[in-house]
């Protein structure tokens, strides 16, 4: 009888030894007589379970983790290939397992559990099936359906997408494009390269599905050249679905267009920002173009361009083949859906949360997170990547949405929350804030460009404890500055980390370098 | 030295049709010739010269520049712009270390003190016996499990000052594919 084991090969597992486990696994059921059908699964996003080995019984998955190859002889006598639950790693049904059964997982719904290059795998859980639903539909058909979904941009700006393929959709026919915003820069966020590594087909059907809404026969994914494994995986998916006629001239026989391709960017954070993405993609600079024009009139070479965040793609194939309603039952007020929330930083059990939106930032670091990985108490906590503000623990217990957020200066951004326990330097932080934005800032405005240098040597004035009431002001209007007369988010924001430490921290900032920790 | 596997570098890869090895010139003319007909071409020609040679020369400016009728200024402006591509040869292996918030929160900075001191040098710079060269890197992805390194295409997790250490032992003493990253 073949053993069905499986091994995730994303990126995370990948960096915990996932690779020689599955060696000594192999070697194992060799040694054993065992015969082994060892599938490279994508990674559940239970992170701190990883490398989490899943062996497949007539009950379910069960998994063991997280597994290093020195426990496999172990567990391999403890009945690993019998699915035997004896050894200490030994978690049990995978579905079971709380932090994965208490998700509301839309989008993510067949990570982990399949073989992320497999048609046959993605097909059986109903991949494509909104693509052909799509083509069933002409383009105003396809967005109404996504407008019905209340579907906002995931990468950080919240922007209604449906508005967004309306006004591409709606300018006259000619070359039009479909860009997937894959520069997933922020700290503390990977669920646009689990999308990449563990689900590729979802987001390769996003996209063409926005490719028949607005009439937009190429697309782009702007994939960031730190994630080489995720632009490994993801160009043999588009091999593939090419070959299997889910891309081309012809897709799925209907006559429709529609072609993609992978571009590298090339280690620039700013070219997360959508124009200068598309600069970038021309062969330019990364530089941030001013808007109007948007993108969406005058995007990728002058024409009109859907410019998307892959998490807005990948939500879209549940949206046609769901119905935009079945995605609108989730989360409430104007935050529709569900979010991938990325559990990172110091905390205890990290990954991927996907909910609907409204939990509190508590529950999720609590309940799910369990605390901090060092066991201390937490202090504060980054949601939004590195332009958003830090969070002390009163507001904790506000509901995670765009608006509910924004009411206290909070960004919900990419969806990444960073944990910090009491041994963090809040001013060290504030610091690192304005010291990225001067290596990372394009350099077109000056806000931006001068304001971040200003900025590190205020903090480090401060810290050294100079003129500490002057130099609190002075801090204060460089980033008053900063926020109203910068061109783009990365300058506009820089300062929401840096106010939320002025706010909420002050005495980190103040504290002379070398004094004693709090 | 990066191998990104950039599928439209291919061809690249395959030796030239005889045995003479070809000149630098020569394989950035040919890295030049296959892509600049594409749409926005300029990086895929760069990411091409990289992954080919390692860096990218200033002898390749006139040449791209020539290629895709931009001016010499442009393209060291854009060379010049992205924090990935490299004007001079590397170490024989680039040591990435996340500075990122997500790491910082793990022990990041101790991480990045410790891969200092150990190698002896300081970012953008190569060992003494030009074995590593040590990089920042603002997000690797690996967030949950961090501090996080790379090592040409592969991602470390949970890098502790003494797995550092082991890994760069590691490195010195074994001769190590550099092809890394996904296997079969």
């Amino acid at each position: 009888m073949t053993v069905t084991v499986y091994v995730p090969r994303d990126t995370t597992a990948l960096s915990l030894g996932a690779d020689p486990v599955a060696a000594r696994i192999e070697q194992a059921a060799t040694e054993r007589g065992v015969e082994l059908k060892l599938v490279r699964n994508g990674s559940r996003g239970l992170f701190w379970l990883e490398p989490l080995v899943e062996v497949a019984t007539p009950a379910g998955r069960v998994a063991y983790g997280p597994v290093t190859p020195e426990d496999v002889p172990a567990l391999v006598e403890a009945g690993l290939f019998e699915g035997g639950q004896e050894h200490e790693l030994a978690l049990g049904l995978t579905e079971d397992i709380p932090y994965l059964k208490n998700q509301q997982r839309l989008t993510f719904s067949r990570i982990g559990i399949t073989d992320p290059l497999s048609l046959d795998d993605y097909t059986g859980l109903r991949g494509f099936e909104g693509l052909k639903k799509a083509l069933t539909l002409d383009g105003q058909g396809i967005i109404d359906e996504v407008k019905a979904s209340g579907l906002r941009g995931r990468g950080g700006a919240a922007f209604p997408t449906a508005i967004k393929w309306q006004t591409v959709h709606d300018e006259p026919p000619g070359q039009k494009y479909i860009v997937c915003n894959a520069d997933e820069g922020d700290s503390g966020t990977f669920a646009d390269r689990l999308v990449m590594e563990c689900d590729p087909y979802m987001l390769i059907e996003g996209m063409t599905i926005a490719g028949l809404a607005v009439g937009a026969t190429q697309g782009y994914i702007y994939l960031r050249s730190e994630y080489p494994l995720a632009q490994k995986i993801f160009n043999e998916a588009l091999r593939r679905a090419y070959a299997a006629g889910y891309l081309g001239e012809n897709i799925l026989g209907s006559g429709r267009h529609f072609d993609l391709e992978v571009r590298l960017g090339a280690g620039a954070y700013i070219c997360g920002e959508e124009t200068s993405l598309l600069d970038s993609l021309e062969g330019k600079r990364g530089m941030v173009r001013a808007k109007p024009p948007l993108p969406a009139i005058q995007g990728l070479f002058g024409r009109p361009t859907v410019v998307n965040n892959v998490l807005s793609l990948a939500a879209v194939p549940f949206i046609l083949d769901q119905g935009g309603q079945t995605y609108a039952d989730y989360g409430q007020g104007r935050s529709l859906g569900t979010l991938a929330l990325q559990l990172a930083g110091n905390v205890k059990r990290g990954g991927l949360v996907e909910l609907a939106f409204g939990t509190t930032l508590r529950t999720l670091m609590e309940t799910f997170g369990g605390g901090t990985l060092s066991g201390r108490p937490l202090k504060a906590v980054q949601v939004g990547g590195p332009l958003g503000a830090y969070l002390p623990e009163s507001q904790w217990d506000s509901p995670i949405d765009y608006e509910a957020f924004a009411a206290f200066g909070g960004v919900v951004g990419h969806g990444g929350v960073v944990m910090f326990d009491d041994s963090v330097d809040m001013g060290e932080q504030a610091r690192f804030a304005m010291e990225f934005c001067t290596v990372e800032s394009c350099g077109k405005c000056t806000p931006c460009r001068i304001g971040s240098v200003r900025g590190v040597e205020v903090i480090d004035r401060l810290r050294a404890g100079e003129d500490r009431d002057a130099n609190l002001e002075l801090l204060s209007e460089l980033c008053e500055t900063m926020v109203d007369g910068s061109l783009c988010a990365m300058g506009g924001m820089t300062p929401f980390p840096v106010q939320s430490v002025l706010k909420h921290f002050p005495d980190d900032l103040t504290r002379s370098r070398g004094g004693a920790p709090c | 030295m990066y191998k990104h596997n950039n599928p439209s570098a291919e061809g690249l890869s395959t030796p030239p049709p005889d045995d003479q090895p070809q000149s630098q010139p020569e394989q950035i003319q040919q890295a030049v010739d296959s892509l600049k007909d594409q749409p926005g071409a300029m990086l895929p020609i760069l990411h091409a010269i990289q992954d080919r040679l390692g860096y990218i020369p200033d002898a390749a400016v006139p040449i791209i520049a020539e290629g895709l009728r931009r001016t010499r200024a442009e393209v060291h402006g854009i060379i010049s712009f992205y924090h990935h591509f490299r004007t001079h040869p590397a170490g024989r292996r680039v040591i990435q270390v996340c500075r990122a918030e997500a790491c910082q929160a793990v022990g990041a900075r101790a991480l990045e003190a410790h891969a200092k001191t150990s190698l002896g040098v300081d970012y953008h710079q190569t060992s003494a016996d030009n074995e590593f060269t040590l990089e920042p890197v603002y997000c690797l992805g690996n967030c949950a499990c961090g501090p996080s390194i790379r090592v040409g295409d592969d991602v470390h997790g949970r890098v502790t000052p003494a797995r550092f250490d082991a890994l760069v032992e590691e490195l010195t003493t074994s001769v190590v594919s550099l092809r890394g990253g996904m296997k079969p």
